[in-house]
């Protein structure tokens, strides 16, 4: 990507001056959500519209020998069956979108599975009809016959050189020469700095630890939804809950052969996504019901197929070695990362490398990566993809290596703190990071000197992410009476239009409820990459206060004209142009925008940018959980988690971002996992075995805001969605070690493993 | 198949009637034939709450509830919750708070919240996330919609006196 803003678009905006931003208004999309009218992907109903249902497979690798849709397609009520012989069969192809990059093909054989089943769940065939009864009889009727293959689930035995083989053209890349088999491991990276031989032979103390998470889902409360209609002339309208309509729509025109011109996405609200709605599951499915039957086709996931079938993120081995001299240098670090991609290549272990060693400034360090398939779902982006099992690993590594040097975990992490001017471990130089900010806000925090109890422990840990910027467009038009409206092409997945709001009516100088932000459909405003990578407030913030500057320009130039004087006489002071000859009256934006037809018409502009210079962020908790000795059961006492943030735009969401972070990460630490059986099936495919955390298993969550600006972005906003998922897992895990005094290192952690580790102690 | 039902209920004051499968759920009755979209289907099996709604008082998830169960009962939902314009105190706090953000989950954690001050109008707030404990939200933390409904209650409480 070129660095299209190379300067900030404007000096951050004083502080002291601000009166929008940084305040907490109710937000504007608020009283939908509270009366149940906001409309979510499941929530559409069109008139003649059929319902959509997708045949799975029960194998987790099957070679599909035939499918025979006759007896569906002859039962009354059935009005459309589609296979992977109704799609293209795409060449493989690398397209960029969001944060990471997926393969077309590989995109639609997940969509619908052609000549092999991958795992579990994996789409086979789909069926349209006039109820849901007749469509699951219809699925009922659909014959497929399949060859059983051996599968393999765990990413270690998937590595192994005798492991059933999921892609006969799949061929390890990154290695030094070209493998003669085809392999399970997908990609080999590696990143390394100094000489890790040296580093480790100057070391006083070394710790090492292997360390296992489970695959967990993201667990949006919202199961995919979406309603697709392909009309006769060809024009395609989707409505769907997704984390980009644009993204919905790209993905479907290539699935399906089709332009991006005949297809018109409109976002619904969505239910939450967390990384695991940037992709495509069932819109193409329903366009393609849709053209054979000309009828809108609605097709809404069951919480079972959510499970089953979309995201989860990897199953990991993560193994650290460290060392570090008897003052707490860190002087060497080898890592090494499996992390499960699913049933096709791209699991997210390069951000789990590049993330690994962000926090700390290390002379010598090898990172090494494997991308493994396996017979399981394809894994899909998770808040921070890939940062918080690196750091899972790395931070209970540094919780021992503190304890074996008798240190302060903060003490140690602040010794070895990445500062400004120091060169990150994945390349770039770090500039305006507020890391060490945040290590001090956590020091002097009461909860660091809480006292503990008996069988309680406290644990440290800290996080990264680099967040991003981007392709983002906003436009911002002002009505006949001087309110105006923000567009964004962004879904709001938890305040956006807050944020997108405040910012606009901060630069036009209104109280932000005469600004009404509206996320538009893709026909209505120009592209603009989807809200992930913690980059909307970012980008599409830098787009908005853009375009309100630029309206500030224009109705700037148009009071001069109605005051009669040079542009250069006229300033924008609180919502109104003022002449520096104090003997003309000031114009309010009201004004202004009544006489819009005497100074040339309609106020408004839109801005399309490719945002550059995203700050990233830093994390640092502090978690006091007790242990139940007769049980095993942790209990979460405290939790305290302070994050730079940059600038907090709207701060009650910026907490909530903190705290759903934490909250999700607890979960991973503690109780989610997907189980699978020996025949490679999900054992827990709902939320009564899979234990997402509830109300009662949580205390209040601190979240500490620290601001140290970004320069780049017009109000100093750095992305805070992600980096509060990083450090929890090894918060939890070294709290866990405080309480039983035994280091736990396979998550969850859940009671019979404590149990098990404090018999054994 | 066997024929559809005719159900009579109140729902939110209101009389209704619907024809409904015998296999289908109140939440089904409720979005589908009633047009009443605001509870929604998180998991269809009892454990999100997202579905949550009363039944003559007493909180259930309604997907879990046959649609021909409804037949002469009183259903509330939260298309029923706000006095017309006018927002339920539990509704305002959960606006004033930030204690929601994709919203998802709201409707029912609304009404569960609602159905708990019903009969406890002085929770404490271990009380509050024991009764909300059948409500997942996956965004907040639960942090801001526990101190919404703990300022609510006190609102009320006030209200009362």
């Amino acid at each position: 990507m070129s660095d299209v803003l190379e300067r900030p678009a404007a000096a951050p905006l004083d502080d002291g001056q601000l009166k929008v931003v940084g305040t907490r208004p109710v937000r504007p999309d608020g009283a939908e959500k509270v009366t149940g009218k906001a409309m979510y992907g499941a929530d559409l109903a069109l008139p003649g519209q059929l319902v959509g249902k997708i045949k799975r497979s029960p194998h987790p690798h099957a070679r599909i020998v035939s499918i025979d849709t006759r007896r569906a397609r002859a039962l009354p009520g059935v009005k459309a069956v589609v296979t992977a012989a109704d799609f293209p069969d795409l060449a493989s192809e690398e397209y960029e979108a969001g944060e990471s990059a997926s393969n077309l093909r590989d995109l639609s054989l997940n969509v619908m599975a052609r000549d092999k089943a991958l795992y579990d769940g994996h789409a086979v065939a789909a069926v349209a009809a006039t109820s849901s009864a007749i469509a699951d009889e219809a699925l009922e009727l659909i014959t497929v016959e399949y060859e059983v293959l051996p599968h393999v689930t765990d990413v270690e035995a998937s590595m192994a050189s005798d492991a059933p083989v999921l892609h006969a053209h799949l061929f390890t890349q990154g290695l030094a020469e070209k493998p003669s088999a085809p392999s399970n491991i997908a990609k080999r990276n590696e990143i390394k700095r100094g000489d890790l031989e040296a580093g480790f032979a100057e070391a006083d103390v070394v710790v090492e630890g292997r360390y296992t998470t489970a695959a967990v889902h993201q667990g949006y409360i919202e199961p995919h939804a979406c309603v697709a209609s392909f009309g006769a002339d060809g024009q395609c309208q989707v409505w769907s809950s997704s984390q980009g309509q644009f993204m919905i729509r790209t993905y479907c025109a290539k699935i399906l052969a089709l332009e991006s011109s005949d297809i018109r996405v409109t976002p619904a609200e969505i239910g939450g996504g967390f990384g695991g709605k940037t992709t495509v599951y069932l819109e193409p499915v329903a366009l393609a019901l849709s053209r054979q039957c000309g009828h809108p086709v609605k097709m809404v996931m069951t919480r079972d197929e959510v499970f089953r079938a979309t995201g989860p993120t990897s199953g990991a081995v993560v193994e650290v070695k460290l060392g570090a001299k008897s003052d707490g240098t860190l002087i060497a670090a080898d890592v090494v990362l499996k992390y499960q991609a699913g049933a096709f290549p791209g699991s997210p272990v390069g951000a789990g490398s590049m993330t690994a060693l962000a926090c700390y400034d290390i002379p010598n360090f090898s990172i090494v990566g494997y991308d493994v398939v396996t017979n399981t779902p394809k894994v899909a982006a998770y808040r921070a993809p890939g940062a918080p099992i690196s750091a899972f690993g790395v931070e209970s590594a540094v919780d021992d290596m503190a304890l074996k040097l008798g240190m302060d975990p903060i003490a140690l992490r602040e010794k070895n703190a990445v500062r400004d001017g120091v060169k990150a471990s994945y390349g770039p130089t770090y500039r305006n990071i507020g890391y060490v900010e945040t290590l001090e806000a956590i020091k002097t925090h009461p909860h660091y000197a809480a006292p503990l109890g008996p069988n309680q422990g406290r644990g440290v840990a800290v996080g990264f992410w680099f967040n991003v910027g981007g392709e983002s467009t906003a436009a911002v038009n002002l009505n006949e009476d001087g309110t105006a409206v923000v567009i964004s092409g962004n879904p709001d997945i938890g305040g956006s239009r807050a944020s997108m709001a405040m910012m606009a009516a901060e630069v036009l100088g209104l109280p932000v409820e005469k600004v009404r932000p509206i996320v538009a459909d893709t026909a209505s405003i120009g592209f603009s990459m989807l809200t992930g990578g913690s980059r909307t407030t970012f980008a599409t913030g830098m787009a908005v206060t853009q375009a309100a500057q630029k309206v500030v320009e224009d109705l700037k130039r148009r009071a001069a004209m109605l005051m009669d004087v040079a542009v250069d006489e006229v300033e924008f002071v609180n919502g109104a142009a003022v002449c520096r000859d104090p003997a003309k009256a000031s114009l309010t934006v009201a004004e202004l925008a009544a006489k819009a037809a005497q100074t040339g018409g309609p106020i408004g502009a839109q801005v399309s940018l490719n945002a550059q210079g995203a700050g990233p962020g830093f994390g640092v908790h502090v978690c006091d959980v007790e242990v139940d000795p007769e049980t095993g059961h942790v209990t979460v006492l405290r939790y305290t988690a302070a994050q730079d943030v940059g600038k907090a735009i709207h701060p009650s969401y910026v907490e909530g971002q903190v705290q759903g972070g934490v909250a999700q990460g607890v979960g991973w630490a503690l109780n989610e996992e997907y189980i699978f059986d020996r025949s490679g099936r999900m054992e827990n495919p709902g939320f009564l075995d899979y234990r997402v955390p509830v109300a009662s298993d949580l205390p209040m969550i601190d979240a500490v805001l620290v601001e140290v600006a970004n320069p780049r972005h017009p109000f100093g906003a750095k992305g805070v969605g992600e980096v509060p998922i990083v450090p929890p897992l090894a918060a939890v895990a070294n709290a866990v070690r405080g309480a039983i005094g035994r280091r736990l290192t396979d998550l969850p952690l859940s009671p019979p493993k404590i149990r098990a580790a404090i018999d054994a102690g | 198949m066997s024929k559809r039902q005719h159900i009579s209920a109140v729902v939110n004051g209101d009389p209704v009637d619907f024809l409904t499968d015998p296999g289908a759920t109140l939440l089904d009755a409720l979005r589908d034939d009633l047009g009443l979209t605001g509870s929604k289907e998180g998991c269809g099996s009892g454990d999100c709450g997202a579905c949550s709604v009363i039944l003559d008082g007493r909180l259930v998830c309604s997907c879990l509830v046959l649609a021909v169960e409804a037949e002469g009962r009183r259903v509330e939902t939260i298309e029923g919750m706000a006095d017309g314009s006018k927002l339920h105190p539990l509704q305002q706090k959960f606006l004033e708070h930030a204690a929601l953000q994709c919203g998802f989950c709201t409707p029912g954690l609304l009404v569960a919240a609602k159905a708990l001050l019903d009969v406890n109008p002085d929770p404490t707030e271990s009380e509050a996330r024991y009764w909300l404990a059948g409500n997942l939200c996956r965004c907040t933390g639960y942090d801001k919609v526990i101190r919404a409904v703990m300022d609510a209650a006190a609102e009320l409480r006030q209200v009362r006196v």
